[in-house]
């Protein structure tokens, strides 16, 4: 799922200085299970938006409502009414929503309340981890399951990097060096001959190297 | 012979080479080349210009190698995938041969995170193997990356990058020798202070059979400092400096003169083991240490 992390109030409400009717949209889905801006957070951060006018002596009128997912415009549409009220709209989705939501309601704005990450999942209780890139050319069966493109600094293909140390990445202690996992996983699955062979340059070109990227199936396209 | 290279000729030869370090200035300042290039003439066979190594800005490194050709010294240049795409390094790797430099090491490249740029977005579109391979390729092939044909190639002897202290320790022989076969000529290792270890990687190199398909040149650095000394040990990654050798630089009442005297004893140790062709030494933003421990373990003679 998508990973994101929340903007600090402060750095919303500067952006918030002459406005009356703010509009605060919770996104569903992948904010929703990460803590970000689902439900709950989107209503915490209202909360946290009228305390804050409060203390600044602001009258600010705040509403929240949170709609299954902003990434598809049935769900958007029930935003409307109260898009149309405010003077200006927070949206705690992803960058995907809040871009959905900015063309759908122009001429209104739309802010992010968001700082969008990445692809991962959680780890551990409060922790999740990026898990891919999204390069558009997967090359999990060569490394045991573990994305060298997504979990190592330099984006290796071909094995660790002379600054693997006892299990950890060069660049910090809390970065586990992919390339290690990935020497472990294979050992585990009796491929570590594969760790011989030269993985030749990537095509980037299904990455984001090749601009934005779209899919078109057209056994879906009627 | 691959490649118009003197070094090449001497380790051909059987000569036990010698390379050294020179890390460009934070300036367009050539004088300052000039004066590093002085200390190491006639002390060194071939002297490593590095590429803005720990992502600081730097002259570059073919610029500075291309000064050195100027001044009658042999350069190596240093090339890492951190800050270029294929399209630049192929680039880079015909003017580089253009203007008479004949010697290149591949590096993946220390992240960008370490340098005084900590906010640039960082490139790694190949990574080391896969920047030999090009390299190879378009000296033996006069290809490109992309299947295109050169028709004026550039000859580099072709070096490479080996850790024998970073993990898994078990891989790192195969690594190296994954290298050698992506087109690696010659090797230029981690700074050596744990012998016994670089010892045990060489047994299975020799195994491997891969003192026979390149030259490999042990690295070799003077500690100025115990501060340094545990600097290494603790905040580089990839580096091994046994307690003993802190002790030792502890101890000293000359540091600087007892570093020196450390870097002798392991060349010496070195020299002895089968497979080592030469030794690299990296003293670095310290040239002056080159000639002093070149003359202390006979190099040249």
């Amino acid at each position: 799922m998508i990973i994101a992390s929340q903007k600090s109030v402060r750095e919303i409400a500067d952006n918030l200085t002459k406005h009356k009717r703010i509009s605060v949209a919770g996104c569903g889905t992948c904010v929703a299970v990460c803590f970000a801006g689902g439900e709950r957070e989107s209503e915490i951060l209202a909360s946290a938006l009228r305390m804050f006018f409060k203390l600044k002596s602001r009258k600010v009128e705040i509403r929240q409502q949170t709609v299954k997912r902003q990434c598809e415009w049935e769900f958007i549409e029930e935003l409307k009414e109260n898009i149309d009220w405010a003077d200006i709209v927070v949206s705690t989705a992803c960058g995907i929503g809040v871009q959905a939501v900015q063309k759908k309601y122009l001429p209104k704005r739309v802010l992010p309340g968001l700082n969008t990450s990445f692809m991962g999942m959680p780890t551990s209780p409060g922790v999740w981890k990026e898990r891919c890139l999204g390069c558009g050319d997967c090359v999990l069966d060569e490394t045991g399951g573990i994305c060298p493109i997504a979990r190592c600094a330099k984006n290796l293909l071909n094995g660790p990097c002379g600054g693997s140390q006892n299990g950890k990445c060069e660049i910090s202690k809390d970065i586990d060096c992919a390339w290690q996992e990935i020497y472990d996983r294979l050992k585990v699955l009796g491929l570590l001959d594969s760790m011989n062979e030269i993985a030749l340059p990537k095509n980037w070109s299904t990455s984001r190297d090749g601009g934005p990227r779209r899919i078109v199936r057209e056994d879906v396209n009627t | 012979m691959k490649s118009e290279s003197r070094l090449e000729k001497l380790l051909n030869a059987g000569h036990f080479a010698v390379t050294a370090e020179l890390g460009p200035p934070k300036s367009s300042d050539s004088n300052i080349i000039k004066q590093k290039a002085n200390i190491l003439k006639g002390y060194v066979d071939a002297v490593n210009i590095t590429d803005c190594q720990t992502a600081i800005v730097r002259m570059s490194s073919i610029a500075a190698a291309s000064i050195l050709v100027h001044l009658g010294l042999e350069p190596i240049a240093q090339m890492t995938c951190r800050d270029r795409n294929r399209i630049a390094i192929q680039s880079d790797l015909l003017g580089a041969s253009a203007l008479g430099v004949n010697n290149l090491l591949c590096l993946t490249g220390d992240h960008q995170k370490f340098g005084n740029h900590p906010e640039s977005k960082n490139v790694f579109d190949l990574d080391s193997i896969q920047l030999l391979k090009t390299v190879k390729d378009m000296r033996d092939d006069k290809k490109f990356q992309c299947g295109e044909e050169i028709t004026v190639e550039p000859r580099f002897f072709i070096g490479a990058a080996a850790n024998p202290f970073a993990d898994p320790f078990e891989y790192r022989a195969f690594r190296m020798g994954k290298k050698i076969k992506a087109g690696a000529d010659f090797i230029q290792t981690q700074i050596v202070f744990n012998l016994d270890k670089f010892v045990k990687w060489m047994e299975t190199v020799r195994e491997l059979g891969l003192d026979k398909k390149a030259f490999i040149l042990a690295g070799v650095a003077p500690i100025k400092s115990a501060w340094m000394a545990k600097y290494m040990k603790n905040k580089v990654a990839g580096m091994d400096v046994p307690d003993e050798i802190i002790a030792r630089m502890e101890k000293a009442a000359n540091p600087k003169e007892e570093g020196i005297n450390i870097c002798v004893d392991i060349i010496n140790q070195l020299k002895e083991i089968k497979g080592i062709s030469g030794v690299h030494i990296m003293a670095v933003e310290w040239e002056e240490a080159v000639p002093e421990i070149v003359e202390k373990s006979r190099l040249k003679e």
